[in-house]
Order: C-alpha cells, then sequence, then structure tokens
C-alpha cells in the first residue's frame, strides 16, 4: 500500500530521512519508533505530502504522492485519517461539530452525519461528551475524539503520530486499543511513538529509526 | 447547495461564537461604515453651500434709459441660444422702478429725490446666469462682439456689470474647484484608512484561527468549505454595522438638523431621511464589500500554507 524507495529529506541542519526504502502492505500494523528527531515525524509527513522529499519517491498504491495536484491531494488525504500528539481538533467546534466537520469535507449528506457521529462517538466512548467543546475535554477525551474524526471516513489506512504522548498511562493505553481495534477491523495503521512500552503492549511489526536510518524493520516479539 | 448551506451555516455559528472578537470587528466595521456615511452627508453640506454661492453670482446688462424693447428682446433672445446661459430674466424699466422704489420704502429723502425728478431715471436691465462660474467670462465676450449690441446708432447698453465683478468671480471660481478637489482627496484618505482598519482588524480575527485553518484543509475540506465561514461572518459584520450605523445616524442628523441648518445651508435630517434608501444601498455593499473582501484575503494566507 505504501511504498518509500530511496527517500531522502535534507534540511539545513542535517538529514531527517536518509535513503529510507521500506513497505506496507494492506491491513498491516506497523509501529515507527525512534528517539524524538530520529525523522518519525517526517516520515509521516512524506505520506501526508505534508513535505516533499529531497531524493526518492513515495507511492501511494500506484499513485506517486509528491506529484499530484492541490485537488488530488486533497483527495488522497481523504483516503488518510490521521491523529496528532497535540490533538488538531477544531477549538471552537463541538465533539459532534469536529467529526460532522470532516464528514462535510469528504461531501456527507446530513442523513449520513445524523447517523453516524453518535455512533462513532459511542465507539470512543465519548457519547455522553457531544456538546463539549476540546476545551472542556480532557488530554484523553480529545485524543478519542481525535481518532474517531481520524476513522469516521473509513480511510484506508490512519497515521498516528505521537498520540500518546500528551497522556498518562491509563488514557494511554485505551488509545493503543482502540488503535488496534480499528486495525483489527482492516483498516491499515502506522503508530509513530518514542514509547517502547507501547510497542511492546501492540505485538504487530517495527521498524527502528536512528539519525534518519531504519536500523531495524522486525515484526515484533515479547 | 448542501455546501452553500453548511458554509452560510458555519458562518454564523463563528459569529455567534466569536465572543468579543466578533464584537470588536463589528465595532470596527461600524465606526469604518459611520466615517464613510459621514463623508457622504459632508459631501452634500459642501455640495450644497457651493450651489449656493454660485447661484448668488450673476452676471447683469444695464440697458440705458429709453433703450427700445424689442431691441432688449432680440439680446435676450440670441443670449438664451447661447448653451452657457441657464436663465435670464428681463426687468423693465417700471419695473426696476417699483423694486427700487419697494426697496427705499423707508428711505424718505431718496424717495422724495425721486419725485422731484418726476420721469422714471431707471434703464431696463437683464438678469443672466451661467450654468458654470468659469462660463461668465465667454458669456461676456459674446456680449461684446455680438451685434446686438452696436444696434441702430446709439448704443442701447448701459453697462454691464461682469467686469466689476470679474476678481470676485474668478476667485470664487477657483476657491470653489478647490474646495472640491480638497474634499475628494480627503475623503478618498479617510475612506482609505478605514478600510486598511477593517481589513487589519479581521486578519487578526482570522489570525486567531490560522490553526483552525489549517486542521481543516488536513480533515480534507475544500480551500471554498474553509474559506466560506469566513467570508459569511465578515458579511455578518457588513450587515450589522450597516443597520447599527444607519441607527446611529438618525439621532445625529435629526440634532443637526434642528440645530445646524441655518448654519450648514441645509436640513440634513430631511436629506437622510428623503434619500434613505439610497445611503443604506452605499453603506450595506460597502460593509459587506469590505467584510467578505478583507476575509477571503486574510483567509487565503493562511490556504496556501
Amino acid at each position: 500500500m505504501i511504498y518509500f524507495n530511496n527517500v531522502t529529506k535534507a534540511y539545513k541542519d542535517g538529514l531527517a530521512l536518509d535513503d529510507v526504502t521500506f513497505t506496507i502492505a494492506t491491513g498491516e500494523f506497523v509501529s515507527i519508533v525512534g528517539h524524538s528527531g530520529a525523522g518519525k515525524t517526517t516520515l509521516t509527513k512524506m505520506i501526508l505530502a505534508d513535505d516533499i522529499p529531497t531524493d526518492g519517491t513515495v507511492f501511494f498504491e500506484s499513485i506517486d504522492i509528491h506529484k499530484l495536484k492541490n485537488k488530488d491531494l486533497t483527495k488522497l488525504r481523504r483516503r488518510i485519517g490521521v491523529v496528532f500528539q497535540d490533538f488538531k481538533l477544531l477549538p471552537n467546534k463541538t465533539a459532534y461539530e469536529n467529526i460532522a466537520f470532516a464528514m462535510e469535507a469528504v461531501g456527507k449528506t446530513d442523513e449520513e452525519i445524523a447517523s453516524d457521529v453518535p455512533h462513532v462517538l459511542e465507539l470512543v466512548d465519548l457519547g455522553n461528551r457531544t456538546r463539549h467543546f476540546p476545551n472542556q475535554m480532557s488530554g484523553g477525551e480529545q485524543q478519542r475524539l481525535a481518532i474517531a474524526r481520524a476513522i469516521i471516513n473509513q480511510p484506508e489506512l490512519i497515521i498516528a503520530d505521537e498520540p500518546t504522548g500528551n497522556l498518562d498511562g491509563v488514557n494511554t493505553h485505551e488509545i493503543v486499543q482502540i488503535l488496534k481495534k480499528i486495525n483489527d477491523l482492516g483498516t491499515t495503521v502506522i503508530l509513530a511513538t518514542h514509547n517502547r512500552g507501547i510497542i511492546d503492549s501492540v505485538d504487530k511489526r517495527v521498524i527502528t529509526m536512528e539519525n534518519g536510518k531504519i536500523i531495524r524493520d522486525t515484526k515484533h516479539h515479547k | 447547495m448542501t455546501e452553500l448551506k453548511r458554509i452560510i451555516k458555519a458562518g454564523f455559528i463563528n459569529f455567534s461564537r466569536g465572543g468579543l472578537v466578533s464584537f470588536a470587528a463589528l465595532l470596527v466595521v461600524t465606526i469604518t461604515l459611520s466615517v464613510i456615511t459621514a463623508i457622504i452627508l459632508l459631501q452634500v453640506v459642501l455640495y450644497s453651500s457651493l450651489n449656493i454661492i454660485k447661484d448668488k453670482v450673476d452676471v447683469t446688462i444695464y440697458f440705458t434709459v429709453g433703450a427700445p424693447e424689442d431691441k432688449i428682446m432680440a439680446l435676450k433672445e440670441s443670449l438664451e441660444k447661447l448653451p452657457e446661459v441657464a436663465n435670464i430674466s428681463y426687468t423693465s424699466s417700471e419695473q426696476a422702478l417699483k423694486l427700487f422704489r419697494d426697496r427705499h420704502e423707508n428711505d424718505y429723502s431718496t424717495i422724495a429725490a425721486l419725485d422731484e425728478i418726476g420721469v422714471n431715471p431707471l434703464g431696463a436691465y437683464l438678469n443672466v446666469k451661467a450654468r458654470e462660474i468659469s462660463q461668465y467670462e465667454s458669456i461676456a465676450n459674446f456680449m461684446k462682439g455680438d451685434n446686438a449690441l452696436v444696434l441702430g446708432a446709439v448704443p442701447i447698453i448701459d453697462k454691464v456689470n461682469y467686469h466689476q465683478n470679474k476678481l470676485v468671480i474668478d476667485r470664487l471660481n477657483s476657491i470653489i474647484s478647490g474646495a472640491q478637489k480638497l474634499g475628494f482627496i480627503v475623503t478618498l484618505i479617510l475612506v482609505i484608512i478605514s478600510i486598511i482598519i477593517t481589513f487589519n482588524t479581521i486578519r487578526l480575527t482570522i489570525f486567531i484561527s490560522k490553526e483552525e485553518i489549517g486542521v481543516m484543509r488536513l480533515v480534507g475540506a475544500s480551500k471554498m468549505r474553509v474559506r466560506g465561514p469566513f467570508m459569511i461572518e465578515g458579511a455578518i459584520y457588513g450587515i450589522i454595522a450597516t443597520f447599527a450605523t444607519l441607527i446611529l445616524f438618525y439621532p445625529a442628523t435629526a440634532w443637526l438638523g434642528r440645530n445646524m441648518t441655518g448654519f450648514l445651508g441645509l436640513n440634513i435630517y430631511d436629506y437622510y431621511l428623503e434619500n434613505f434608501f439610497q445611503i443604506f444601498a452605499i453603506i450595506l455593499l460597502s460593509g459587506i464589500l469590505l467584510g467578505v473582501i478583507s476575509s477571503f484575503l486574510a483567509v487565503r494566507k493562511y490556504l496556501n500554507k
């Protein structure tokens, strides 16, 4: 599904990605680990076309992501759900409206929105928070809302970049369980984190990065 | 269609949730529209005072006593053919005498002197008004060259007061055209300043939402879906500010109409009410355009990042 071919990304202060090549198949759960600055975030940005590689190509199925025009890029992004460390929720919209907005953006009808939003909020255990604004919710709740938003349009791929970075142990565990559940339902998941404990609890394929290079790519075993 | 409905709805929700920021933007747009309204009224006052002054300028052609009326009428007709002439009024020597008596009815010695003479010492005259002050010169020149002046051996024109008034007329002419130019420049500067202030205020309100704009794009919203609600919000500022401005000007013009009509030369309140729908249309259009265009430009900056 995702193909990185000799991707290099150079910033002024050095290489963020250094000749990275790997493949992610449909339905996989891949964790990308490494210290801060190892290149995890740059890697996820490449898939979202939030940044362009200095060298090499990135394919989403048969699409060369970095050759897309603005309009097609919007279409591609609709096939990918993203979860960020800082949640990136819309602060002036309620939980319900945050999800509804993502559905409106892809052109869903009012009926679909009215039936799907309560359902997905229930799924991430926010059924009683629909009318709350993000600043009235805890970190864990906000992240669950962000996940709900990421999955509402049934994306083929979920990218979670340090989704538990701002959360405590209990909430972290919850988020990881939700991501696993999503993966079990058939969605490909890429989880970038520096937290080894999370990876141990996931027990799936792990790509380890250091200084912009992949130093290990293994199916994880406890 | 659904898209448009959602954009409009989102615009209203953003506005109502904006709180203090919406209020501040509203205030600034109201001030801008008030400046524009005040300028419209000021221009009206300026033009009406200039017109009153212009109206006081005329040229009078005095005829000799006993000048034949048919010759005066011939001159009047040829003057009326000039495109520069707005209107001409003829005063016969009898009327001139009557006007003179009326004017001096309390001045016993003058009336006594007039009675002493026994005959009418006053000639007839033509009062000529030009369309523009600058055109008196050419009218005066026409009279110099026209045959009407030299009909017969005896000239019938006693004097034309243009040459006495020339200095005043010329000066007035330059003051009026200067006042119009100055009025226009001041208007332009004030309007530009107001627009810049409004634009920056709206830009600040959108600056607060700049992360939101990025998130909306990441979620897959089209540019129009992101931009639309901000433009609707801008239009709402314009519409509400229009009503606020027009309501504010109601007591303001009423006061001016009651207390300043003599000084200003016209009743602002009457003018305001008579032209209410025109002013309303101008202000509403300016308000909406200002809000929508400012929002459009401000969002564009963050959309393209």
